[in-house]
Parts: structure tokens; C-alpha cells; sequence
């Protein structure tokens, strides 16, 4: 329904313009490489397995980071929703960290951790947890006094209200939180794998780059661009499974 | 005055915590250089102009790649929401790009327009513009119903409606869209300069760090870091004049 044929015809057109734009229009294959030419190099590395090694690597990295992200930051966003102190103390660092640009502090980060993959995974945890913390905290703190107090007052303890009425109710923010962190880390492990170079697509697309081979380097946004977008409707679908008791899953989506 | 400083006392309790791990010898100074020597580095970077004549580009770079993605993405933002076959045809193509990880663009750009201001404006720029578009897009597509038929039958030709009734209902999302792509103008701008540069600050940073001068790479990372977040409060509190319209 989403992928229909009113949907998929612009696309089509658009690969179709590459192919022909690259074929007959004023470019030197260096510049833009046919779309075919492209095929022809994604269906060799799929064949050496390069591609499979590079996907899944990269893949690795960013959903290790995600992970970690996701449980440490709806953790310490809880806490924070919680507890005082704590949140006298992270809500400033948090405040001042969300905006930063955390990526400068990736020539840091290898100092400390080396050029291996703890590093590459630290980088994009330091990027991705800040949407999820301060997500978790809006969401716990926007759950209503009424529901809170009725489950107090039905005798929940504290673990009880914490797994049944809280965690549910700020669901959809922490998702929206979630959704915000997973093209996040993405972006950021191409960018470490890309700085540091070896295996992964962003590393392979800079020793493309580096040996003037444009092929490689298209093939390597086709992949990325192929992975960023399975993902990130993967994430919607766990959204609307997760929210089908919700009225938000009723209305029509564009996501 | 004193709630900001007991608000703030948690940051000055980690830069304490920096300046005293690596004097007590917690950490090794190499790794975590003390907090006064890094302000000491930045005193000397900003003497022998490095980090001003650096900064001045990576600030020209953002801001002329930020200001076409503005222009470019919300006309386009706008004309979609104004006329159905744009969307039609723009929308699906929008989908399809929005998710993917801007920073494969890096090699291309680099292929395309060589190391210097080009590729990074070019990067920023293609970037940046689609949260801009669909800001404006949901912005424009939003505006009230009732508002457009009513200035429609007091007579105003289309692109007045346009200008005084869609443009300022789309401003808030508009608004939005434009915050994130400014923090994301950041992030790509700075991987940019340390994969691919020979100037900015993130060239900056790659070279003093190869160098082993780690107080002046700490001290450039921590000024692109300020930046990034003094260029958002900036924005917040911008865009809380604009809308000051608004209930």
C-alpha cells in the first residue's frame, strides 16, 4: 500500500534518469558511473562476499551502539524522571551535550579506545543516547498524575508501577526518542569508519575514493542509503506493533 | 542568579573532576591533558590565528551550505503542500532519501568538487535540505483550512494567501525543521574536515591530534563542541521572537 505504483514510479524514473544522464549526458563515468555499472559492481562484491562482510560490519557497529544507547539512555532518562539528585546532576550535561556536536570528539575517543571497533561503538553511543535520554525523561514525565495515583492506590509497588503504568505510558515518546537515535547511529558509524578506514561500508568508500575509483564510491551510497532506509521502516513497523493498543497506531501514518 | 549556578554546578563539578584526574594522576595527562593546559592551548591557538582563520571557514562553509538548504528546501517544502502533482511526483523520492546516513555523501562530494569549500557546501547543503522541506511541507499542509478559504473569498489573489496566510502557518514546523538541520550542518561539517580537508576546524583537529599536541586538539574539539551548542540556544531563542505572534 505505502509502495504502490503511483510511489514507486518517480523512483523509477529517477534511476532511469541516472542511467541515461550518465550514458549520453555531458559526464565523464569518473563524475557519475552508470547505474548499471553500479549493479554490475554491488553483484561482484555480493559475490566475493565483500559486500555481506562490509553490510553486516557496519551494521555491527551502528545496532551495537543503538542497543546500548537504547537501554542505557531509557535507563538514566528513568532515573532522571525520578530521582532528584540525579537529575540535578545529568540534566545540565545533557542539556549542554544534546546540541554539541558530539562527532569532534572522535579523534578523543580513538585516543583513548584505539582504532578498533570499541571506539568506533563508544562514538556512536556518545551521539545516539542523548535523543533517547531526553526522550525517556519527557515521556515519564508526561505520564498522568491520575494513573499513577490510581495504580498507587490499587496497591502497585514500585517495580509493578514502573513495568505497568510508567514504561507503557511513556512508550511513544521513548520510541519517537528511538526513531530520532537509530539513523543517528548510522551516520555515525559511517563517519568513524570513514575516518578510520579498514572494513565497513564507509571505510570501503573511502579507499574507493582514495584509488579515484567512483564506482566503488556509488556503490557504497546505494548500499548505505539501501540499509539506512530498511532500517528505519523496520523501526517504524516495531512502532506500530509495539503501540497497537495506542490511538496514535488508528490514525493514518506517513511513516 | 544563584539558581544558575546551583543548575550549572554539576558542569563545573566534571570540569573540577578534568583538571584534577590527570594532576593526581588518575589518568595519564597524555590521554586527558588538564583542563588549565587545554585553556592554555586555546589561549595560544587563537594567538597565532590557527583556530580564527580555520574557524572562518568551516563557518563559511556551514553557513553558505545551511542558507541554500533554508532557501532551497522550504520553497520546495511549500510548493509541494501548494500543488498536488509536485507532491506527487517530489514525495516518494523524499521518503526514500530522507532516512539515508547523510555522511555517505562525503566521497561523492569530494569526488565531484576536490577538498576544498565546494564539497562542503555542496554536502551541507544536500544534507540539510530535506528536514527543511518536510518542516515546511507538514508546516504548509497544516495551515487552516478555514484561514485560506476565508482570505480566498475576501479576494486575495493566490500568492497572497501564500505569503500571509501559509507561509506564517507553516513557520513553527518550518522552525523545527531548520533546528535540526542546523545541529546536523554541525555533525557534517565537522566529519567532513576530519575525513576530507585542508582547512576547518575539523581539519584542525585531525592535524593537531596526528601531531601529538593533544591539548591543542582537546582544546579545538571542545570550541567546536561551544559552538554547536551556542549556535542552538541562539536558534531557540530566535525563533521565540519569531513566533511571538502566536498565543
Amino acid at each position: 500500500m505505502a509502495w504502490s505504483a503511483a510511489r514507486l514510479l518517480p523512483i523509477a524514473l529517477l534511476l532511469l534518469g541516472w542511467e541515461v544522464f550518465a550514458r549520453y549526458g555531458n559526464v565523464t563515468p569518473f563524475m557519475l558511473p552508470r547505474l548499471s555499472a553500479v549493479c554490475v559492481r554491488i553483484f561482484d562484491d555480493a559475490m566475493t562476499g565483500e559486500l555481506f562482510l562490509n553490510v553486516g560490519l557496519t551494521l555491527y557497529r551502528a545496532l551495537v551502539g543503538f542497543l546500548i544507547s537504547a537501554i542505557g539512555g531509557v535507563m538514566l532518562g528513568a532515573a532522571m524522571a525520578r530521582n532528584v539528585s540525579i537529575r540535578w546532576f545529568f540534566d545540565p550535561i545533557v542539556s549542554v551535550g544534546f546540541p554539541m556536536p558530539k562527532i569532534a570528539f572522535l579523534p578523543i575517543v580513538v585516543l583513548w579506545l584505539g582504532f578498533f571497533d570499541a571506539s568506533k561503538i563508544a562514538i556512536v553511543v556518545f551521539d545516539a543516547i542523548f535523543p533517547v535520554v531526553t526522550a525517556t525523561v519527557a515521556g515519564f514525565q508526561g505520564v498522568e498524575r491520575e494513573l499513577i495515583w490510581s495504580a498507587r492506590n490499587m496497591g502497585a509497588g514500585d517495580r509493578e508501577l514502573m513495568w505497568q503504568i510508567m514504561l507503557p505510558a511513556a512508550l511513544p515518546q521513548v520510541l519517537t526518542g528511538l526513531q530520532v537515535a537509530l539513523p543517528l547511529c548510522l551516520i555515525v558509524a559511517v563517519v568513524a569508519e570513514m575516518a578510520m578506514g579498514g572494513y565497513g561500508l564507509g571505510g570501503a568508500m573511502m579507499t574507493a575514493s582514495r584509488f579515484a575509483d567512483s564506482r566503488g564510491v556509488f556503490a557504497g551510497i546505494v548500499e548505505i542509503a539501501v540499509v539506512g532506509l530498511v532500517l528505519v521502516k523496520l523501526m517504524a513497523l516495531v512502532r506500530r506493533r509495539l503501540l497497537l493498543w495506542h490511538q496514535e497506531t488508528l490514525e493514518p501514518t506517513t511513516a | 542568579m544563584k539558581s544558575a549556578l546551583s543548575r550549572y554546578l554539576p558542569l563545573v563539578l566534571l570540569a573540577l573532576a578534568w583538571e584534577l584526574a590527570p594532576r593526581v594522576g588518575l589518568v595519564s595527562p597524555l590521554a586527558l591533558p588538564p583542563l588549565s593546559g587545554v585553556l592554555g592551548a586555546w589561549v595560544d591557538l587563537i594567538r597565532d590565528g590557527d583556530l580564527v582563520t580555520n574557524g572562518a571557514s568551516s563557518l563559511y562553509r556551514g553557513g553558505a551550505g545551511l542558507a541554500l538548504a533554508i532557501v532551497i528546501g522550504a520553497a520546495l517544502g511549500v510548493f509541494m503542500a501548494w500543488w498536488r502533482p509536485v507532491n506527487a511526483i517530489v514525495s516518494p523520492l523524499v521518503e526514500l532519501f530522507y532516512p539515508m546516513p547523510k555522511s555517505a555523501l562525503i566521497p561523492v562530494t569530494v569526488l565531484w568538487l576536490g577538498f576544498g569549500d565546494g564539497s562542503k557546501i555542496l554536502l551541507i547543503f544536500l544534507g540539510c535540505m530535506l528536514p527543511v522541506t518536510l518542516g515546511a511541507f507538514n508546516g504548509a499542509r497544516g495551515s487552516d483550512r478555514v484561514l485560506v478559504w476565508s482570505a480566498r473569498s475576501m479576494g486575495a489573489s493566490r500568492l497572497r494567501i501564500l505569503w500571509d496566510v501559509v507561509l506564517p502557518s507553516a513557520m513553527p514546523e518550518l522552525l523545527n525543521g531548520i533546528r535540526t538541520a542546523l545541529a546536523l550542518a554541525f555533525i557534517l561539517l565537522v566529519s567532513a574536515e576530519l575525513i576530507a580537508a585542508q582547512r576547518g576546524f575539523g581539519y584542525l583537529i585531525g592535524y593537531l591530534g596526528s601531531n601529538g599536541s593533544y591539548e591543542g586538539m582537546f582544546a579545538v574539539v571542545l570550541t567546536v563542541a561551544l559552538l554547536g551548542f551556542a549556535a542552538d540556544r541562539f536558534y531557540q531563542h530566535l525563533v521565540q521572537r519569531v513566533l511571538q505572534w502566536r498565543e
